[in-house]
């Protein structure tokens, strides 16, 4: 490619906590407009903001899962600007002196384990919601998200195409979710991902300007944001034009991106150290507490799985991210006396999550049951059925179908295993192609294939294929 | 006709346990002083007889039933930037002219929680930016010495209350000199408390690392009683302090040492005329009169002390006051078309002067480019002025300055002159900068008129600030010396 796009990411949760970040007001998504909405959210004169302190506490369990310098002393700075949804005029955040440091984070992409560097996380709170459609000629403001706690998420600049980027957002997005730290629900707005994007000449070094694309709230969102970024970017790049910086937004409807004014790009924040609140104080003891409290982190959770059930690394990282196919799949292995955890991890990363992609069918609306396949791979294993059968087999279930015993034998799926029968197709075969045989016999080893053809064709797919070297070598 | 209002807070408290008169009697002794005097002073915004009244009753009630304590039924001022639910609260703004808070002040509290009377909020510049009380919206403040002079700021209105026996005893904060510096200009005792001592919930924010609540007493002992009742941590504050537990300053006045070492710097002496340097003199010989070691020191912060803080202070405040947008409460432009107009209008309208420029003036120091040299300069400086105090009080007690410079000027004096005004808080900024605790004490006079002395402790050392200041009031009293509204019944 002429240009190599590089990415990083900025991603917003919400994190789960009862109360707001600095206020007791209810957290949840919902409710009527500004009815979760305190003296202390809207700003009142007097008003003063005291800290969450759970908020902290998922925080440092999110910087602990990620391995991540955990800075034992944070401060929170605000950050100044107008807008009628900001009700103190400045959202406090955290800009120098953020709580969580560097960390690493590994993701799963074809098959490979990758490692992606998160620079920092930090605590900050939610703005109100603007909603400009409700009432004509005018902005109808809903203060129930303002003082919402949000955990800000910022990866270095890794990320070179839409997928791996994806890739990492949901592994990201199980992260958060295996904690419990965050709901996840990018509807509600509980993962909101900014895109920051930019071009360079491939094998530059020097990084081209970059675009930010705001608040994408959905994966799929995601993949066509930067392809459109991509392709605008190259596409100015290609006739001279330099690449403005800008904050675009993603428009749903034409698949584009948008600049937002000049106006709202130019800001300057005014940071400085917010005086209504001390600097964060982080303990060992409390890490350590945390930390107790923790549920098994990725890691160990996969690692787990690689041994039980004999997994290669990015096996089970898939299984971790995806916990309804790890569920079906647990269960599976726990149908039959003896389980066939390879083979059924097998046919399930394969093929159906290669099914589910080109179908784009999520998994859990297949309505697969874990004993069926246990049962297939227990079949393939004992021979009832050939790996082509078993394909059939499979597209039975997919379709809904049960039962695989019952559908082996309603659907005529047994591999043919008699050898008495196969010898004679096998002679068939070599009747009508005595030339091929000769050449076989010679040492002509591609010619097996065709063999094997043959026999299939006149079995209907339905031979044993292990079978037919040696029918061949000891036919006379 | 009563002369109530020449009591202190202490003699008027025995006087309603003892029974020789009923909350409610002292109320209305006072609604009717406010009535007849205030019209020229301008002391309150706002008077609010039935609410006081109300309080007096209940006040009444205790007495009966023997639940009343110290200050139960006692009348005060309060200074209209601690919000009162249900009532009226503008800190001294167009911008809050019609603004009911629907909640207390932590401090408003713990005052009616102590049983006392809120007789009406007290007349303040405009959010507290001001050293005379001339930027008040609802009209400047007089001094009750003589009233073409300031009473000072930004408590103008509760030292001139008190100062006038329009309210035995008024509450006050302190940014860079509020409480302290309207205490010097009307002859009253003015107490800061260390920063973090009083909680700012529900006091409207000018600065938030430099402002504190506090009071304008007539005597150290009132003081004390009341400063007990506002401090203490607050769970709605992050910034107040929890070390010092629930001291009772008022019980142990008695109890301070028979020689403290006090350090003078030099630096305001010399700032000051003839007659303020002999007078300031004078107090101090009197002090080693009576056992105490003056030495005096090199603190060479006058240059450097108001830039800092006026640096400081008006950042924090263009921050602080950014929330009064015309959008969820307080005043909106009637012309207004557009979200860009709401903003300009209302903040143009309802803002005064100084307001914008300290606004103006904060926003520049902070914006980028400027706060490396300004801001975060200025808070290095800080940094740099807490340790030269804390190197002086390894050796010493306490500090002692004037409180300010001279004592008040004319009314309209310093309108032209914005920076002389600032000059006018050289004294008093530097406790604010190193989050001290400071007392303000009716010694001097200069020019006719009120000068304050000025002690300055450890942070968290009012319990010996009250101690040497009740020592101070037994060696040189002053309750005699009355203004000439509070003299004349």
């Amino acid at each position: 490619m002429k240009y190599e796009p590089v990415i990083g990411l900025e991603v917003h949760i919400q994190l789960n906590t009862e109360s707001k970040l600095f206020s007791g007001t209810r957290a949840k998504f919902g409710g009527a407009p500004n009815s979760y909405a305190s003296y202390i959210d809207l700003a009142f004169p007097g008003t003063l903001p005291v800290l969450n302190e759970e908020a902290v506490r998922q925080a440092l369990m999110f910087g602990l899962a990620i391995n991540a310098k955990i800075h034992p002393f944070s401060i929170f700075a605000r950050k100044n600007y107008f807008y009628p949804d900001l009700p103190k005029s400045y959202q406090i955040s955290q800009a120098n002196y953020p709580i969580v440091g560097e960390g690493v984070l590994e993701y799963e992409i074809d098959g490979q384990i990758k490692e992606a560097l998160i620079v920092r996380a930090h605590l900050e709170e939610d703005a109100g919601k603007s909603l400009h459609d409700l009432i004509p000629q005018k902005t109808a403001l809903d203060f129930n998200r303002a003082g919402c706690p949000l955990l800000e998420i910022v990866t270095a600049p890794i990320f070179h195409d839409a997928k791996e980027t994806v890739a990492f957002l949901k592994m990201l997005h199980r992260l958060v979710t295996h904690l419990n730290i965050c709901d996840g629900n990018m509807q509600e707005g509980s993962f909101r991902v900014d895109v920051n994007i930019s071009l360079r000449p491939s094998g530059e070094q020097k990084l081209g300007t970059r675009c930010e694309i705001k608040n994408v709230n959905s994966f799929r969102f995601v993949e066509k944001a930067i392809a459109y970024e991509i392709e605008r970017q190259a596409s100015l790049l290609d006739h001279g034009l330099p690449v403005l910086q800008q904050t675009r937004l993603f428009h749903e409807a034409t698949g584009q991106t948008i600049a937002l004014r000049d106006k709202e790009n130019a800001h300057d924040y005014r940071y400085f150290h917010c005086p209504d609140l001390v600097p964060l104080q982080v303990s060992q003891e409390l890490l350590n507490e945390i930390r107790q409290q923790l549920p098994p982190l990725p890691k160990e959770v996969i690692a787990q799985l690689q041994e039980k059930y004999e997994l290669s690394s990015a096996e089970a990282l898939f299984f971790f991210e995806q916990p309804s196919v790890m569920q079906f799949f647990e269960k599976s292995c726990s149908e039959l006396q003896t389980a066939r955890p390879k083979a059924v991890a097998n046919i399930l990363l394969s093929e159906i999550m290669g099914y589910c992609r080109k179908e784009d069918k999520s998994f859990d609306s297949l309505g697969l049951i874990p004993r069926d396949l246990a049962l297939m791979a227990e079949r393939l294993a004992d021979k009832t059925l050939s790996s082509k059968t078993a394909k059939q087999l499979l597209a039975l279930l997919l379709d809904g179908a049960t039962d695989v015993d019952a559908l082996i034998e309603k659907h005529d799926l047994r591999q043919l295993q008699d050898t008495g029968f196969l010898q004679k197709i096998v002679a068939e075969v070599v009747q009508e192609f005595p030339n091929q045989f000769q050449e076989y016999r010679s040492g002509k080893d591609k010619l097996l294939g065709f063999f094997v053809g043959q026999i299939m064709k006149r079995t209907g797919g339905k031979a044993s294929p292990e079978q037919i070297p040696e029918l061949l070598q000891s036919y006379k | 006709m009563s002369d109530w209002h020449k009591k202190s807070v202490a003699e008027l408290s025995n006087a309603l346990h003892q029974g020789d008169v009923t909350s409610e009697q002292l109320t209305q002794h006072f609604l009717s002083r406010i009535e007849k005097y205030d019209n020229n002073l301008k002391c309150f915004i706002e008077v609010c007889p039935e609410v006081a009244l109300s309080q007096a009753a209940k006040a009444d009630e205790a007495f009966k039933n023997g639940s009343a304590s110290v200050l139960t039924g006692i009348p005060f001022a309060h200074k209209d930037i601690f919000c009162t639910d249900g009532v009226r609260t503008t800190a001294g703004s167009k911008m809050l002219e019609n603004f009911v808070p629907p909640y207390d002040a932590t401090v408003t509290q713990r005052l009616f929680q102590a049983g006392m009377v809120m007789l009406g909020k007290a007349n303040m510049d405009e959010f507290a930016m001001g050293s005379s009380t001339e930027h008040s919206y609802f009209g400047a403040c007089r001094n009750p010495f003589d009233t073409d002079f300031v009473p000072g700021g930004s408590s103008g209105g509760s030292s001139a209350a008190v100062a006038a026996g329009l309210a035995p005893i008024a509450t006050g904060s302190d940014t860079g000199g509020s409480i302290r510096q309207p205490a010097s200009y009307c002859h009253l005792v003015g107490i800061k408390p260390t920063y973090g001592q009083v909680s700012r919930y529900g006091m409207i924010a000018f600065a938030s690392s430099l402002d504190q609540g506090g009071v304008l007493a007539q005597t150290v002992q009132d003081a004390a009683l009341m400063l007990e009742a506002m401090v203490g941590p607050d769970p709605m504050d992050s910034t107040t302090h929890n070390a010092t537990g629930n001291p009772a300053y008022s019980a142990t006045l008695e109890q301070g040492a028979s020689r403290y070492k006090i350090a003078v710097p030099k630096t305001f002496i010399d700032a000051m005329d003839q007659e303020g340097q002999a007078e300031f003199h004078r107090v101090l010989q009197l002090l080693e009169k009576h056992g105490h070691q003056i030495d005096f020191v090199e603190l060479n912060i006058a240059n450097i002390v108001i830039p800092t803080y006026y640096v400081i202070a008006p950042a924090e405040a263009s921050s602080n006051l950014a929330r009064y947008d015309g959008v969820r409460y307080g005043y909106r432009s009637p012309q207004a078309q557009s979200v860009e107009e709401i903003y300009v209008k209302s903040r143009s309208e309802a803002f005064g002067y100084e307001v914008k420029r300290r606004i103006l003036m904060g926003t520049y120091v902070l914006s980028s480019g400027y706060y490396e040299a300004f801001y975060h300069q200025a808070t290095r400086i800080r940094a740099i002025l807490r340790a030269r105090f804390a190197e002086i009080f390894k050796n010493y007690d306490f500090v002692a300055t004037p409180t300010a410079l001279s004592s008040a000027f004319k009314l309209n004096a310093l309108d032209h002159d914005p920076i002389a005004m600032y000059f006018s808080d050289l004294c008093t900024v530097s406790v604010n900068l190193a989050n001290l605790p400071a007392i303000s004490l009716p010694l001097m006079q200069h020019k006719g008129l009120p000068l304050g002395f000025q002690l300055i402790a450890p942070h968290f050392e009012e319990t010996r600030l009250f101690q040497f200041s009740y020592q101070i009031e037994k060696m040189a009293p002053w309750s005699h010396i009355l203004s000439p509204i509070k003299s004349s019944q």
